[in-house]
């Protein structure tokens, strides 16, 4: 059993590196479009570049549908990917399944939303991690060794005594239990990278937090990478490094933790810090009827037509003749290193270009014209998912 | 305080009969006052749920109410047990003067019917006298409460979005104007964004429609800001029950105290984060005295024993906890 402790690496290290990634969905051609030249697809990821880097945790946060789940599948690579790159250590990697599929899956691990569904119900324990170290070579030789590995994989998810769970059945564990064995199973692998796919969504309120300072005690001790995707962007901000929001498939907002959470940048991020639940926000004089006029309403878009330009322009209360057109780049906010936000307001020129009577800005040259769909997704913006 | 809609006094549920029940339910006191919202958390397996099934009589079997009282005060007319109504009295009672969003509006509408027919059904099946017309124009009209375009009435259930859904439930909920609206879990399947802007509806539509609401869930964080008083259950017993800001300030339960430690705060200072160890208590194996007192950290010699009962500690709020002693009067 080897859980190293990687200490010849240099903290920091980008393990797991995603470059432009894009994943669409085709869509079963209906008869009225049979005829049409452009099949339809989802545009469930679009152009996501982010870095997992050693001992680090990073945070997905995002509405449902928003494609974070996507992008865990896409790095875990049980989607293909339709383009973009994906960069372990550097290189990249495209692996189809058989070996390759298997040697990556060795160096990176997916832990899902629900302990009820990902463990066999009619397996114990045991069998589950007796799988997950055979698989992976990491079961040492003979039954005294196995136990040894098993013992310590239990133990490192805090289920002491050993014994008392290895024998038991899925259905005699909580909840809490349940998503601790998946983490072991996930840990038996000796992974580099964790991908945690809303990992503590199911669980009770009283036992979310054991699961998370898990996760952190294993980034710590293990130096493991960590994907934490959730929907909660105040555990967010609790539990992770750094900090990226995405929004109807692409990545409008990041930087390190606290600076997102504490000073959102985007529209959207602000839209979302506004909506999460604030007990504080009892004992503030009027501050919360001041925000409700500038929250953004409405829902998420349809991603078969995304809006063009800033997929969050049609609810979004700054939105500017630019918005609607050309697809902000990322733009650093200049208040944290490492903050940035896609979204125009960021950009000097195209305020001032977008006060009244000045004339429409020229368009920027980085960014290629859209294509002509705006007649077609104002019709689709309606409530209509 | 204004007068009292619903009182629940000593309800116990059980799960199975005889010897091999499951107390779901123990013994518990709870008022629910005209036009307000009374929030009820607990962990999974408190028994939140079963006391909302317990008090409308709609629970499945095994469960059976095994014993105490609901009663429910009408806008004009003496106070009726709903635990003694005949199924004729129930068949008024159920959906005019109490109603229930279920949780997961996903699944609570019929997915081969259109919502015109689903809300008509409702109007048609307590207002027999009134016209066709008639129901349409206020199916409309409860639509536009809720914030849906009227034309969306044709539509089925998949083609509207889960927010969508959830609101022409609470629609549904509202069509009798009920005095009692029971909502579990209304916003839990929804994203964070979409359950601001249901419960902000919800708050206005209170203010005009003037209903009472008893709000089960699990957020806390959510309840201490949409709600007035505020129930905390845990092992089928009401542990703590107070003024929602009172209990955010300082809780007397060291559940509720635990509770508040475990979600981190999005504004402000960082604050330490201590959770409560352990997991919640099976229900067929249930510890002796105070349920919660394997995992308190502040446990000392009567709580193995004897069952704390819950009394006012303090004026306004009461706990059932023998760190609070029953101020003078005795538990009631």
């Amino acid at each position: 059993m080897t859980l190293s402790e990687s200490a010849a690496a240099p903290a920091d290290e980008v393990v797991l590196e995603a470059v432009g990634l894009t994943k669409h969905f085709p869509v079963r051609r209906r008869l009225r479009n049979l005829f049409s030249r452009t099949p339809a697809v989802v545009h469930a990821v679009d152009d996501v570049s982010f870095a997992l880097r050693r001992g680090r945790v990073t945070a997905l946060v995002g509405e449902s549908g928003s494609g974070k789940s996507t992008v865990a599948r896409l790095l875990a690579q049980i989607y293909p990917r339709t383009a973009g790159d994906l960069r372990l250590h550097g290189t990249s990697t495209r692996v189809r399944g058989g070996r390759p599929f298997r040697a990556y899956v060795r160096r990176v691990q997916l832990i899902l939303q629900d302990p009820f569904a990902s463990l066999n119900p009619v397996h114990t324990v045991r069998y589950h991690l007796t799988r997950s170290l055979r698989i992976h070579g990491n079961a040492g030789r003979g039954a005294e060794e196995l136990d040894a590995a098993l013992g310590k994989l239990l133990t490192r998810v805090s289920l002491t005594p050993p014994e008392r769970y290895l024998d038991a059945f899925p259905h005699e564990l909580s909840g809490g239990q349940r998503q601790r064995v998946a983490i072991a199973r996930a840990l038996g692998a000796d992974p580099e990278v964790l991908l945690a796919d809303e990992p503590v969504s199911m669980l009770d309120v009283s036992i979310r937090l054991g699961v998370l300072n898990l996760l952190q005690d294993l980034k710590e001790r293990l130096n493991i990478a960590i994907l934490y995707i959730t929907h909660d962007i105040a555990s967010a901000r609790y539990f992770a490094d750094e900090t990226i929001v995405m929004y109807a498939g692409r990545m409008v907002e990041g930087g390190d933790s606290e600076t997102v959470t504490q000073n959102p940048a985007h529209p959207y991020t602000r839209l979302l810090t506004d909506s999460a639940p604030d007990p504080d926000r009892i004992t503030g004089d009027g501050v919360d009827t001041a925000a409700g006029e500038d929250r953004g309403q409405g829902e998420p878009p349809s991603l078969i037509t995304p809006p063009a330009g800033c997929r969050f322009h049609p609810r979004c209360p700054h939105a500017m003749r630019r918005c609607t057109a050309d697809l902000p780049p990322r733009l650093t906010i200049g208040d944290r290193p490492g903050h940035w936000a896609a979204c125009w307001l960021y950009d000097p020129a195209t305020v001032a270009a977008d006060t009244p009577g000045s004339a429409a800005p020229d368009a920027d040259p980085a960014v290629p014209p859209p294509p002509a769909a705006l007649e077609r997704d104002a019709a689709t913006q309606g409530e209509t998912r | 305080m204004t007068d009292p809609v619903l009182e629940i006094r000593g309800l116990r549920v059980d799960y199975g009969l005889g010897d091999a029940a499951v107390h779901a339910v123990r013994d518990v006191d709870l008022t629910l006052h005209r036009g307000e919202v009374l929030g009820l958390a607990g962990e999974s397996g408190s028994g939140k749920s079963t006391l909302a099934y317990g008090l409308t009589r709609l629970l499945p079997p095994p469960g059976v109410v095994s014993g105490g009282q609901v009663i429910y005060h009408p806008a004009d007319g003496p106070p009726v047990d709903v635990l003694t109504l005949s199924p004729a009295q129930l068949r008024k009672f159920r959906w005019a003067e109490t109603s229930i969003v279920f949780q997961g509006a996903m699944n609570s509408l019929n997915p081969v019917h259109k919502v015109s027919t689903q809300l008509l059904d409702v109007i048609k099946a307590h207002e027999p006298q009134s016209t066709a017309a008639g129901r349409l124009a206020r199916a409309r009209d409860l639509l536009r409460l809720v914030g849906i375009a009227a034309d969306r009435l044709d539509s089925y259930p998949h083609q509207l979005s889960g927010g969508m859904r959830q609101r022409v439930m609470i629609a549904m909920a509202l069509a009798l104007e009920p005095q009692v609206v029971i909502m579990d879990e209304p916003t839990t399947a929804l994203d964070v964004v979409m359950q601001r802007q249901i419960l902000g509806q919800l708050a206005e539509l209170r203010e005009r429609l003037d209903f009472a609401v008893l709000f089960i869930t699990h957020d806390l964080s959510l309840l201490v800001e949409f709600s007035d008083r505020i129930a905390i259950m845990y092992g089928g017993r009401i542990v703590e029950e107070a003024p929602a800001a009172q209990l955010y300030g300082r809780a007397l339960h060291p559940y509720t105290e635990g509770l508040l430690h475990s979600f981190p705060a999005l504004r402000g200072p960082r604050r330490e984060l201590t959770g409560i160890p352990g997991s919640p208590p099976d229900l067929r194996a249930m510890p002796e005295g105070c349920a919660f007192h394997p995992r308190c950290p502040k446990a000392f010699d009567p709580c193995d024993k004897k069952v704390p009962a819950l009394g006012a500690a303090e004026p306004g709020r009461d706990v059932a906890c023998w760190l609070h002693p029953v101020a003078a009067g005795g538990p009631r």
